[in-house]
C-alpha cells in the first residue's frame, strides 16, 4: 500500500477501502442467510421429492397447504402451544423472582438449585419426562395417587397431550424467565417504594402500580426469548410424544420435519418454512411494537 | 436427476469400451479396475486380492452393528482391506443416505438397508450396485458363500422387481408373540392358534383391577402399522393390487381393523394410543401384560433379570392362525454397495464377509437378531453358546417359514406407514374402522399414483 501524495486522494480511497471491510461479513450474510433463503422460497414453488424430477408449480404447494386441514391444525396447535408454554413461565417465573428477591436464610443455595433445570439438555430432560409420564410405570401417577387423586394418562391422551409438554417446558424454561425479572427487579429505584409506603400503599398496590410497571420491559424481553423459543420447541416433543396420539402434539415443526426428513417432501417442506417465517416475524413486529409501549418514560 | 443418470451411463459406456478384452464385458463394466480382474478372470479367489485398499461403511446402530463393529479387525486382517466405519441412528441414518445418494456421491461405500423402507426407492433409484455380474465371477466369489444357504424370505427382500440383487440379506425379524406363561397358567388359558382364540384369551386375562392388560402392542402412530398388517395378512388381505390400487378399504382390512382396535382399546392399557415398542416392552417385562405381538428380537431383555421381572416366564409364540391364512409379518435388512462407491470390489467382500456363517451365527450367539442364513441355528446350537431360549428359536424358524412381508413394497413407505398410523391411533380412541381407513385410502392413493409415477 503506498500513500496517496493528494490528501483528496487518501479520503477518496480511505471510502473505498471502508466498504471492502465489509465485504466478509456481506459474503458471509449472503451465503448463510439471503442464499439459503432465496433458495428455499424456490424450492417452495416446485413439486420435489428427493429421488424424483421436480417440476415448477407457481403457489400450488401454498394453496395446497392453505386447505391441508393436517396442516392448518398444527398451525392452531403450535398457537396453543406457545401460549400456553409463554405465559405459564412468566407469570411462575415472575412469582419465584419476587420470592428470591428477597432476604431470607440459604436463598443463594437455593436460587442456585432453582436454576438448574436450564442447565440440563432438552433431549435427556425429554427422556426423563418420557418415563415420568408413563401412565402405568411413570411416577406422575404415583404422586398423584399419594394424593388421593385418579390417574390421568397425561402425553397419552390426546386431550392432555399439549399441556403436559407445557408442563416440561414450564420446568425447564421458569428458571429463565425467573432469572431476566430478579434482573430487571435489582435494578428498580428505591424512592417509589418509599414514598407509596409513606402513602400507605398495600403490598398488592405497590407490586401492581410499581413493580409490575417497572419490570415491565424485562418481563417483554423474556417474553420474546420464550415466544421464540416456544414457536420453535422441537426437540422435546418429537422425543416424548413423535406429534402423537396421532397428530394430537403435531406442531408445525413436527409436520415440517416430517414432510422433509421422512418424507423427502422438499417442495412442500419449503412452502412451510416460508409460511412458518412470515408467522414468526409477524409475532416478532408485534411484540416489538409492545416492548415500544412498555418503555420507561 | 436426469444428469445424473446421463453421466453415469455415460460413465459406464467408457469403462465398458475399455475392456473389450471379452470376458463378460457388461458384468465387469461395473467393477473399477476392472481391466486387472478381466485378465484375472480365471484366478481363483482370494481375500488377499485388494490388500491395502480403504472402504467406508455406514451402518445402523443396532445390535447387528455392533458386532460387525466389533469384528472389523477380523476382516482387515484376512483381506487387507482397512475399514472405516460410520453407525448412527437407523432414523437419522436413513436421511443421510438418501441425502447422499440423491447428491450422486456418497461417502461410504457399503451401506446397512432395511428392506421394509428402503428397499423400492433404493431399486427405483438404482442407487445399489447388482451384485450379479460379481457373483458371476468366480474369482471374487469365497468358495464359502454358500448362496443356497440364505433363507428365502431374506433372498426375495434382497431381489428387487426387475430381477437386481442390489444385497446381500443379514438378518430378518418376523413378528411373533411373547406372552406371560404364569398368567396364562393362573387363568387356565392356552396358547391361541387362531386370531378369535387370541381375543378370547385378551379377554380372559385382562384384568384392570390387577393393572393387567390382556395385551399390548404399539399404538403410536407410524409404529403401529405392522402390528394391524400382522392381521391383515392372516385375514388374507394385502397392500397394492397388480393396478396399483390400495387394498386398504377392502372386508379383509376393516376386519383387521376392527381386531386391532379390539385386542388395543378394549384388552391394552390405559394410554396405548402413544405406546411404541419400548412401552409396550416395559409393562411386558413388568409382568403387567399377558400377551404382547413385535418383532422377535426381544427375547435378550426379556430374559435379562436386570430389566425383566419376569425370566423364565415367557412364552414365545408363533402368530396365530386368521381367517384365511396363518402369516408372520417379517421385516429385514441387509447390506449393499453404493452404485456410486469407486471401491466395489472392496465393498463386495466386505458384503460376503459381513454376511458369512461365522458373523451370522455371531447374530444368534448374541441374541443379535435373526439371521437369514439356515445354518446359522445349527451352528448356533451345536456350539452350545446359545444365549436365546430354545423355544425362541423354534418359533423364529416356524415363523420364517410362514413369513410374508409386513409392509408394502413402494417408496413413500414412511409416508404409508404415517397415514395409515393415524387412522389406527384414532381407532384405538374410539373412530370407526371402516371410516378412518377410508379417509386414510383417499389420502395415500394420491401421492402413492405420484410416487410410481415418477
Amino acid at each position: 500500500m503506498s500513500t496517496a501524495s493528494v490528501p483528496l486522494g487518501v479520503v477518496a480511497r480511505r471510502q473505498r477501502s471502508y466498504y471492502r471491510f465489509i465485504v466478509p461479513a456481506l459474503i458471509v450474510v449472503g451465503a448463510v442467510i439471503i442464499f439459503p433463503w432465496l433458495f428455499t422460497i424456490w424450492m417452495s414453488a416446485f413439486d420435489w421429492r428427493i429421488g424424483t424430477e421436480s417440476h415448477f408449480v407457481g403457489f400450488d404447494n401454498y394453496t395446497a397447504l392453505v386447505r391441508n386441514q393436517r396442516f392448518l391444525e398444527a398451525v392452531v396447535r403450535t398457537f396453543y402451544f406457545t401460549a400456553l408454554a409463554v405465559v405459564a413461565p412468566l407469570v411462575l417465573g415472575t412469582i419465584a423472582a419476587l420470592i428470591f428477591h428477597r432476604q431470607f436464610p440459604f436463598r443463594g443455595v437455593l436460587r442456585g438449585i432453582f436454576i438448574m433445570p436450564m442447565m440440563a439438555t432438552p433431549v435427556a430432560v425429554a427422556l426423563v419426562w418420557t418415563m415420568m409420564f408413563h401412565p402405568q410405570q411413570g411416577v406422575l401417577n404415583y404422586l398423584l395417587s399419594l394424593v388421593g387423586l385418579p390417574p390421568s394418562l397425561w402425553v397419552y391422551s390426546p386431550q392432555w397431550v399439549i399441556p403436559s409438554l407445557v408442563m416440561v417446558e414450564v420446568w425447564h424454561w421458569t428458571p429463565l424467565v425467573m432469572l431476566i425479572v430478579l434482573g430487571g427487579l435489582a435494578a428498580l429505584p428505591t424512592e417509589p417504594y418509599e414514598s407509596a409506603k409513606l402513602d400507605g400503599a398495600s403490598e398488592w398496590q405497590l407490586f401492581r402500580y410499581i413493580t409490575l410497571p417497572l419490570v415491565a420491559p424485562f418481563l417483554l424481553v423474556a417474553g420474546v426469548i420464550r415466544t421464540i423459543d416456544a414457536l420453535k420447541a422441537f426437540d422435546t416433543i418429537y422425543v416424548i410424544t413423535s406429534g402423537g396420539p396421532g397428530t394430537a402434539s403435531e406442531t408445525i415443526n413436527l409436520y415440517l420435519y416430517l414432510q422433509a426428513f421422512a418424507f423427502y417432501n422438499i417442495g412442500n417442506a419449503s412452502a412451510v418454512v416460508v409460511i412458518f417465517f412470515f408467522i414468526v416475524m409477524a409475532l416478532a413486529l408485534l411484540l416489538l411494537y409492545v416492548r415500544e409501549r412498555t418503555k420507561w418514560t | 436427476m436426469a444428469n445424473d443418470d446421463q453421466l453415469k451411463n455415460s460413465g459406464q459406456q467408457q469403462r465398458r469400451r475399455l475392456l473389450q478384452a471379452g470376458v463378460g464385458a457388461a458384468a465387469l463394466g461395473t467393477i473399477p479396475g476392472a481391466s486387472q480382474l478381466a485378465a484375472q478372470a480365471q484366478a481363483p479367489f482370494d481375500w488377499k486380492k485388494f490388500k491395502g485398499e480403504t472402504i467406508e461403511v455406514f451402518l445402523v446402530k443396532s445390535p447387528r452393528g455392533d458386532l460387525l463393529t466389533k469384528y472389523h479387525k477380523e476382516f482387515e486382517d484376512m483381506t487387507g482391506i482397512t475399514v472405516g466405519s460410520e453407525m448412527i441412528p437407523e432414523q437419522q441414518q436413513r436421511q443421510k443416505a438418501v441425502i447422499e445418494f440423491n447428491s450422486g456421491r456418497t461417502s461410504f461405500d457399503v451401506i446397512a438397508i432395511s428392506y421394509h423402507v428402503q428397499k423400492r426407492q433404493f431399486g427405483k433409484n438404482k442407487w445399489m450396485e447388482d451384485v450379479r455380474p460379481m457373483l458371476a465371477d468366480k474369482s471374487l466369489v469365497d468358495p464359502n458363500l454358500d448362496f443356497a444357504d440364505f433363507a428365502k424370505g431374506g433372498l426375495a427382500y434382497a431381489t428387487q422387481l426387475d430381477g437386481r440383487i442390489d444385497s446381500l440379506p443379514l438378518n430378518l425379524d418376523p413378528w411373533v408373540v411373547y406372552y406371560n406363561k404364569e398368567l396364562f397358567d393362573a387363568r387356565n388359558v392356552t396358547y391361541p392358534k387362531t386370531f378369535a382364540e387370541m381375543v378370547d384369551a385378551a379377554a380372559k386375562l385382562n384384568d384392570p383391577a390387577k393393572g393387567v392388560s390382556g395385551f399390548v402392542g404399539r399404538g403410536l402412530k407410524n409404529a403401529n402399522v405392522p402390528v394391524w398388517s400382522s392381521f391383515l395378512l392372516g385375514y388374507g388381505g394385502g397392500f397394492i393390487d397388480a393396478n396399483g390400487k390400495l387394498m386398504t378399504e377392502t372386508a379383509e382390512a376393516i376386519d383387521s381393523a376392527k381386531m386391532y382396535q379390539t385386542l388395543l382399546a378394549k384388552y391394552g392399557p390405559q394410554g396405548v394410543a402413544g405406546y411404541n415398542w419400548n412401552e409396550a416392552q416395559s409393562l411386558f417385562a413388568q409382568g403387567k401384560a399377558a400377551m404382547w405381538l413385535d418383532g422377535i428380537g426381544f427375547a435378550a431383555p426379556l430374559e435379562d433379570p436386570t430389566k425383566s421381572r419376569i425370566v423364565g416366564k415367557v412364552g414365545y409364540g408363533i402368530m396365530p392362525a386368521g381367517p384365511k391364512l396363518q402369516v408372520s409379518a417379517v421385516f429385514g435388512d441387509g447390506q449393499g454397495i453404493s452404485s456410486f462407491s469407486k471401491k466395489k470390489g472392496p465393498a463386495w467382500f466386505y458384503l460376503q464377509w459381513a454376511s458369512n456363517k461365522t458373523n451370522q451365527t455371531r447374530i444368534l450367539q448374541n441374541a443379535a437378531g435373526a439371521p437369514v442364513r439356515n445354518s446359522a441355528y445349527q451352528l448356533a446350537q451345536s456350539s452350545g453358546e446359545l444365549k436365546s431360549p430354545k423355544q425362541w428359536v423354534e418359533t423364529m424358524v416356524a415363523s420364517a417359514r410362514i413369513a410374508q412381508p409386513g409392509l408394502p413394497v413402494i417408496v413413500p413407505v414412511t409416508e404409508f406407514r404415517d397415514v395409515f398410523g393415524i387412522a389406527l391411533t384414532n381407532m384405538i380412541n374410539g373412530a370407526d374402522p371402516a371410516t378412518e381407513l377410508k379417509k386414510a385410502t383417499a389420502e395415500f392413493q394420491p401421492v402413492l399414483d405420484k410416487s410410481e409415477k415418477a
